[in-house]
C-alpha cells in the first residue's frame, strides 16, 4: 500500500470516529440537556429530572469520557496505519 | 490574627511561589518563549490550560449567574466545557503537528497569504484585548476588597507580578506558574463548597449534594429550593423558561468560541507529540470539570442560604412560617456581619421601604400570582426590600455566609487572584506572540535574528501589560459586553477558518478571507445593532429585547450564526476561484498525520 492510500484510509477512519463522537457530544448536551429534556422528564433525579442532571453534570462527564475515548482510539489507528510518532 | 493579616499572608505566600517559579523557568530562546520548547507533559499542560481558561468570570461570576437564573444558565456549564471536545478532535492535534508558534501563522501558511495572516492578527488582537480588560479589572477589585488598598494600586501590583513572570519566562514561565495557580484556585473553590454541601445535605461531594436531601426539611434540596423561590414570586430554579432556540445557539457560540480562542489554542503547541495534544485536552477538561461540576452546587446552595437568611422559615422549606429577617438583626447580629461588610462595597443593599422593621425579599414582578401576594397585602409591602444583590458576591461572600473560618476567606481571595492573573498572562502571551512573531518577524522585518525576536517578544509583552493595565484602570463602557464580543468573534472568525484549513484541501485563500470577513462583520453588525455602535449607549438601532431580536436570537448567541455565514461564504467563494497550489494541499495532507511532529521542533 502506498503512503497516500494508507494516509487516506487513516483519514477516513478518523472522520468516522469524529462523527460518532460528535453525535454523542450533541446528544448529551443539546439533546438530553435542552431539546429532549421534556421527553426524559419522566425520569426523576434527586428532586428534579434527568435533563437537568445532564445539563449541569452529565454532559460534562460524558465530554471527558469522549475525549479520552477518542485519544485512545486514535492512538490505535495511528499505530495500525503506521503514522504514529 | 486579624482577617487582614491572614489575607496578606496567604496572598503574599502565593505571590512568592509564582515569582520563585518564574526565576526557575526563565526562557532562553524563542521556542521556549512561545511554546515552552514543546516539553510540557500532557497532564501539566492540562492543568495549565485549565488555569489559563478559567478566568475571573469562571471563578467569581459563573456560580452567581447560575444562582439567580437556575436551569436556563446551564448553557454556560455546557458551553464552556463542550468546546474542549471540539479542540481535541477538530483542531489541537493538527495545529500541534503544523508545529509553528501562533494561530495567525497557521492561517498565513495554510492560505498562502500575508493578508490572511494580518486579518488573523486583527481578529486575535480584538478578542484577546477585550478579554484581558476584564481580567485586569478583576485583579483590581479583588485586591481592593481583601487587602484594603485602592483598586488602582491593586491593579499595578498585579501588573508588576505578571510582568515579572511573563516577560522573564514567556510560555515556559507562564506554564509552570499556571500549574501553581490552578492548584490555588481549585482549593479555594472547593473548600467552601464542601463545607456548605455538608451543612445543607450531609454530602461531602457538592456534585451529589446538589441532588441530595436537605437536612432541615427531609425533602430533596432542589425541590425545596424550587418551592422557596416560587413562594417569593421568582421563576422556578429547575424549570426551563427561556427560548429553546436561543439556549441552543448560545451554548454553541460558547463551545465553538472556546475552541477558537487563540490563548487556549497556543497551549496545545507546548506538548511534545500529537498524541499528547489529544490527551492533554482531556486532562484540561478533567481539571476544568473539577470546578464546573461544583459551580452549580455553589450557585444553588448560596441562593438557598441567601434566601434562608432573609426568610428564616425557608431553611426548612416553610418560607412564611416565620417573619422576614428584621432590620435590627441585620445591623447587630454577629453572624450577619457579612451583610454589613458587603454593603460597604455597594454589591449588597437593603431598605425598609414600608417602615415595619423587617426586610422582606421577594420578586415584585412575579408577586401577584405567588404565595407572597398574601404577605404583600397583609404587611402592606411597597416593594422588594433587598434592593441590591450582585451576582458576584455569591462566590466571594460564600464562606462568610456559611460562617467558615478566616483562613478559608483568605484562600478564596488568593484563588480569585490566581484565576484572573493566570488568564491575563495567557492572553498577554497570545497578544505579544502575534505582535512580535506575526507582525514584526512575519511582515515588518523578516530578517530579524533569533535574539532580536526574543527581545521584540519581551518588549511587546511589556507594552501589552502596560496597555492592559491602563485599559483596566479606565475600563471602556463596553467592558461588561466582552463575553458576547470575544466569544462571538472567536466563534465567527477563528474557529471556522482553522477547521476549513484542516478539513478541506480545496479551501483557498479567497474563500478563507471572504469567510472570515463575512463572519466577523455580520457578528459585529448584529451585536452593535442591539448594543449600540462600538457599545456607545444610545446608538443602538433596535432595542435589546427578545421581541426585537431576529428570530429571538440574542446578540450573545449570534456567533453561531456568524460561523455558519463564514462557512457558507467560504465555500461559495472558493468554489468559483482557483484551487490552492499543490504545496498547500501537501501541507494539509501532512498535518493530518501525526508522524514527523518531532522534526518540526527544530524549525
Amino acid at each position: 500500500m502506498s503512503d497516500r492510500q494508507s494516509s487516506n484510509a487513516y483519514w477516513q477512519a478518523n472522520l468516522k470516529l469524529i462523527w460518532l463522537c460528535m453525535i454523542i457530544w450533541a446528544l448529551v448536551s443539546y439533546g438530553f440537556g435542552i431539546i429532549l429534556r421534556p421527553m426524559v422528564a419522566g425520569i426523576s433525579v434527586g428532586g428534579t429530572d434527568l435533563g437537568f442532571w445532564f445539563a449541569q453534570q452529565g454532559s460534562i462527564l460524558v465530554f471527558i469520557v469522549l475525549i479520552f475515548f477518542y485519544a485512545w482510539r486514535m492512538n490505535k489507528l495511528d499505530a495500525e496505519h503506521g503514522v504514529d510518532e | 490574627m486579624s482577617q487582614f493579616t491572614l489575607n496578606l499572608l496567604v496572598i503574599g505566600a502565593s505571590f512568592a511561589l509564582y515569582i520563585g517559579i518564574a526565576i526557575w523557568a526563565r526562557a532562553g530562546s524563542t521556542a521556549e518563549f512561545y511554546a515552552a520548547n514543546r516539553g510540557v507533559s500532557p497532564v501539566m499542560n492540562g492543568m495549565a490550560t485549565a488555569a489559563d481558561w478559567m478566568s475571573a468570570a469562571s471563578f467569581i461570576s459563573m456560580a452567581g449567574l447560575i444562582a439567580f437564573t437556575g436551569y436556563d444558565n446551564s448553557t454556560y456549564l455546557m458551553g464552556w466545557t463542550g468546546g474542549y471536545v471540539l479542540l481535541a478532535m477538530l483542531l489541537a492535534p493538527y495545529l500541534r503537528k503544523f508545529g509553528k508558534f501562533t494561530v495567525p501563522e497557521f492561517i498565513g501558511d495554510r492560505f498562502y497569504s500575508g493578508t490572511a495572516r494580518i486579518i488573523g492578527v486583527i481578529c486575535l488582537l480584538i478578542i484577546s484585548i477585550t478579554y484581558v480588560i476584564g481580567q485586569m479589572t478583576g485583579v483590581g477589585v479583588t485586591f481592593s476588597r481583601y487587602l484594603e488598598v485602592s483598586s488602582s494600586t491593586g491593579l499595578w501590583i498585579g501588573a508588576a507580578l505578571v510582568f515579572v513572570y511573563a516577560v522573564l519566562g514567556g510560555m515556559k514561565g507562564i506554564t509552570y506558574t499556571q500549574v501553581a495557580q490552578y492548584i490555588v484556585l481549585i482549593i479555594a473553590y472547593t473548600i467552601p463548597a464542601v463545607f456548605i454541601a455538608l451543612q445543607l445535605t450531609g454530602h461531602v461531594l457538592p456534585q451529589t449534594g446538589l441532588f441530595g436531601t436537605l437536612n432541615a426539611s427531609d425533602t430533596k434540596f432542589l425541590a425545596t429550593l424550587d418551592q422557596v423561590v416560587t413562594d417569593l414570586g421568582f421563576r422556578s430554579y429547575t424549570g426551563h423558561h427561556q427560548s429553546t432556540l436561543d439556549m441552543v445557539l448560545f451554548t454553541m457560540a460558547l463551545m465553538i468560541g472556546t475552541a477558537g480562542l487563540p490563548h487556549v489554542i497556543i497551549r496545545f503547541f507546548t506538548v511534545p507529540k500529537v498524541a499528547d495534544a489529544r490527551k492533554s485536552a482531556g486532562w484540561a477538561l478533567v481539571f476544568i470539570a473539577l470546578l464546573y461540576t461544583v459551580a452549580p452546587a455553589v450557585g444553588s446552595m448560596s441562593r438557598f442560604n441567601l434566601t434562608a437568611t432573609m426568610w428564616p422559615g425557608a431553611e426548612a422549606g416553610q418560607t412564611f412560617s416565620q417573619p422576614a429577617v428584621s432590620l435590627s438583626d441585620i445591623e447587630t447580629r454577629e453572624d450577619l456581619n457579612w451583610m454589613r461588610n458587603w454593603q460597604l462595597t455597594g454589591l449588597l443593599n437593603w431598605e425598609d421601604k414600608n417602615g415595619d422593621g423587617l426586610i422582606q425579599y421577594y420578586n415584585e414582578a412575579g408577586a401577584a400570582n405567588a404565595p407572597v401576594a398574601a404577605i404583600v397585602a397583609e404587611q402592606g409591602l411597597v416593594g422588594n426590600e433587598l434592593t441590591t444583590v450582585n451576582n458576584d458576591i455569591m462566590v466571594l461572600a460564600n464562606p462568610e455566609i456559611a460562617n467558615l473560618p478566616g483562613w478559608v476567606i483568605a484562600i478564596v481571595a488568593a484563588g480569585g487572584l490566581a484565576a484572573a492573573l493566570s488568564t491575563a498572562a495567557g492572553l498577554l502571551l497570545a497578544i505579544s506572540g502575534a505582535v512580535s512573531h506575526d507582525l514584526i518577524k512575519g511582515a515588518i522585518n523578516p530578517g530579524i535574528s533569533e535574539k532580536g525576536e526574543l527581545l521584540a517578544a519581551r518588549i511587546s509583552m511589556g507594552v501589552s501589560i502596560l496597555v492592559a493595565t491602563i485599559l483596566g484602570l479606565n475600563p471602556p463602557g463596553f467592558a461588561a459586553q466582552t463575553v458576547a464580543l470575544a466569544f462571538g468573534l472567536a466563534a465567527s472568525s477563528i474557529f471556522p477558518v482553522l477547521m476549513l484549513g484542516i478539513f478541506s484541501t480545496r479551501m483557498n485563500k479567497e474563500g478563507a478571507m471572504a469567510g472570515m470577513l463575512a463572519g466577523v462583520i455580520s457578528t459585529l453588525v448584529y451585536i452593535f445593532t442591539y448594543k449600540g455602535w462600538f457599545f456607545i449607549s444610545g446608538t443602538n438601532m433596535l432595542p435589546d429585547t427578545a421581541d426585537a431580536w431576529l428570530f429571538g436570537i440574542s446578540p450573545a448567541s449570534f456567533g453561531t450564526v456568524g460561523a455558519l455565514i463564514n462557512f457558507a461564504v467560504a465555500y461559495l467563494v472558493s468554489s468559483v476561484t482557483r484551487e490552492p497550489p499543490v504545496e498547500v494541499r501537501e501541507l494539509v495532507e501532512s498535518i493530518r498525520v501525526p508522524r514527523g511532529a518531532g522534526a518540526a521542533q527544530a524549525h
